[in-house]
């Protein structure tokens, strides 16, 4: 930039209209709002019926992507009431061992087993959790870190629930087509119902205890108790994605637990943008295609996403997904500065 | 019979779990910032002794001050590279130290560090036997260093200079800011001193068993465990969590099970949080404004 200048930045005339006036004129501009949305929508439902172009590969990779969205809209959820989650795995974990425990020793078919452990899963997420809730902030933070790994250590130790070899040979879900279908809609509903889910009156208490809890207290409204409906909440579509994917593959084991699923989803969200829904759901489908990619790497690849996400902490925090909400609403220009006044 | 090495392992457990806690306690309580990265520098510490001793043959003594330095440079960069840019964004220290201590941590894994070769030799060999119980004088030595590190740290933070400003910065930032404490240079200290003191207790702890991945995710839960029971920025607190959870340790895997001494601190962490959720010596109001 020039010495002597600035760089300015103006809204567009249709992000004023849309968000201040509620009036949009033209095609153009319904256009121009829905655009973006639409083609991601439409990306995400088309996708699966290309199983001939992609490949069955791709199609797995894609799988695996919305169910990191899963994790990193969960973790944004979180997020969002003052809660920062280092262990997602805990939550998916939860979710993946109370279906297989259902599908192997009850006996209980996916259709029934997935949305079981769901509850399940969530109901436990929270009892456990619960006492935590009264601290804020990083107390939460190592806490949800230090679950997964001592579920996991207590498994392998005691050898309950299969112990180091896991449960194996549940019940197959229809096919790989099958299954993509079903995250893809998830993650979208899922995404949708959130979205509108903060700006209900209940959505405004929760929203509240993030930006200052002591103002919800003053108000009368018990934060643990709310900060304890928010984990369950959270927890749905977590342990969700680990019934899916135990399904998906048929076992379930301690890799449930592992770090890569805690930090996965928490890359995701930081890369998508903290706090942004679509941000999370965007960032897991840039990163877990990169991921594969270097699949040949092996557990650097951990690193990888370590130094990703340091990169991004301290160098983009606001994330891809508003950078691109700027760019996209906003423009530029370079404008001299103007001569101090006393 | 038992219940005497019951009363000796008890106490050389709860001077591991202090030695390993130190660092992470001391740059918690004098920073305000979690750093994350303390079971990465422990490991790291505990590879840099590998390699010099072993594959250098340095004399321990040289090995022992490199190390020291070493991670207490380290610390000091992580703070002054990165923590200094997120500084007071409670979410983005965590992530961004949490990060650091992944990416040591797993760089090792990846590097090959995993088979059973690397182990630090102990500073002392031989043992000594009180009435009917053995102690090895490496855990006899763990008990006077933590016991030592336990003074040294009293006296740095009230009759050194250095460490009277640190306290003043720990007790209101604002407050020292107005005599003239710079905060970033406080909390570089409190890093450095953080990374030497991880270093100390990777010196003296890993020589017992074979320096393993995993061990630095433990430090970081066992530093956790301790801060959460014994309540934060208080070192009472923190010599009493220690003794409670190695006392505990020690009588579970004992009486029950081996590997029920895992499950000691999440149970410990999650009933001090339901009773007493400022933690035993803690104030309530501290720990809850300590974001």
């Amino acid at each position: 930039m020039k010495a002597g200048h600035r760089k300015e930045r103006i809204d567009r005339g249709i992000k004023v209209r849309a968000d201040e006036i509620f009036a949009i004129s033209s095609y153009r501009e319904i256009l121009y709002l829905m655009g973006p949305r639409l083609l991601a929508i439409m990306g995400l439902l088309l996708f699966p019926l290309f199983r001939d172009v992609t490949g069955a590969y791709w199609q797995t990779v894609g799988f695996i992507a919305c169910i990191i969205a899963l994790l990193a809209l969960s973790w944004n959820f979180l997020f969002s009431v003052g809660l920062v989650s280092l262990g997602q795995a805990f939550f998916f974990g939860v979710g993946a061992y109370f279906t297989g425990y259902f599908n192997h020793f009850l006996g209980l078919g996916p259709l029934f087993s997935i949305p079981l452990a769901t509850v399940c899963g969530a109901v436990l997420c929270t009892i456990v959790i619960f006492p935590v809730l009264r601290l804020r902030g990083i107390y939460f933070a190592l806490i949800t870190f230090a679950l997964p790994l001592f579920l996991m250590r207590i498994i392998e130790a005691t050898g309950y629930l299969g112990g180091t070899e896991g449960i194996s040979g549940l019940q197959r879900l229809p096919g790989l087509t099958f299954s993509v279908y079903v995250s893809v809609v998830v993650v979208l509903a899922v995404t949708f119902i959130y979205l509108r889910f903060f700006d209900t009156d209940y959505g405004l208490v929760l929203r509240a205890i993030h930006d200052n809890d002591m103002s919800v207290l003053a108000g009368g409204l018990s934060v643990q108790w709310y900060k304890a409906q928010a984990v369950f909440i959270a927890a749905l579509p977590a342990t969700f994605a680990g019934a899916l994917m135990t399904h998906h593959y048929r076992i379930v084991g301690m890799p449930a637990f592992a770090m890569e699923y805690s930090i996965l989803p928490l890359t995701a969200a930081v890369v998508g943008g903290t706090g942004t829904f679509a941000g999370g759901v965007l960032g897991a489908f840039i990163l877990v295609p990169f991921s594969e990619m270097l699949r040949a790497f092996g557990t650097l690849r951990i690193v990888m996403y370590s130094a990703l996400l340091l990169l991004f902490v301290v160098g983009l925090p606001e994330g891809i997904y508003r950078f691109a909400q700027r760019k996209y609403f906003q423009f530029e220009r370079i404008v001299p500065l103007e001569e101090e006044k006393q | 019979m038992l219940l005497e090495s019951m009363l000796v392992f008890g106490l050389v457990n709860s001077a591991i779990l202090m030695l390993m806690s130190f660092g992470f306690s001391l740059t918690f309580g004098l920073s305000g910032v979690a750093n994350f990265a303390h079971g990465g520098i422990y490991l790291l510490a505990g590879y840099l002794a590998f390699f010099l001793l072993r594959t250098l043959g340095l004399p321990y003594l040289l090995a022992v001050i490199i190390t020291v330095i070493v991670t207490a440079l380290l610390g000091a960069a992580i703070y002054r590279l990165v923590v200094i840019r997120v500084r007071g964004i409670a979410l983005n220290e965590v992530i961004a130290t949490f990060a650091i201590g992944i990416s040591i941590l797993e760089l090792f894994r990846w590097l090959g560090f995993i088979t059973y070769e690397f182990s630090l030799p102990c500073i002392v060999d031989g043992r000594l036997t009180l009435f009917q119980t053995t102690l090895d004088y490496q855990r006899i030595l763990i008990i006077v260093v933590a016991f030592l590190m336990a003074v040294f740290l009293w006296a740095l933070t009230h009759k050194t200079r250095i460490g009277l400003a640190l306290l003043g910065m720990a007790q209101n930032e604002y407050t020292a800011l107005s005599v003239g404490i710079d905060s970033d240079w406080a909390a570089t200290y409190s890093f450095a001193l953080g990374g030497a003191f991880a270093a100390i207790a990777a010196l003296m702890i890993l020589p017992l068993g074979i320096i393993n991945i995993n061990i630095g995710y433990e430090v970081l839960l066992i530093a956790l465990a301790v801060t959460v029971l014994g309540g934060l920025e208080s070192t009472k607190g923190l010599i009493l969590g220690c003794i409670i959870l190695g006392y505990a340790q020690v009588i579970t895997s004992t009486l029950i099970a081996p590997h029920w001494k895992e499950a000691v601190y999440l149970a410990a962490i999650l009933i001090v949080l339901a009773v007493k959720p400022s933690g035993l010596l803690g104030k309530f109001k501290e720990l809850e404004e300590r974001v």
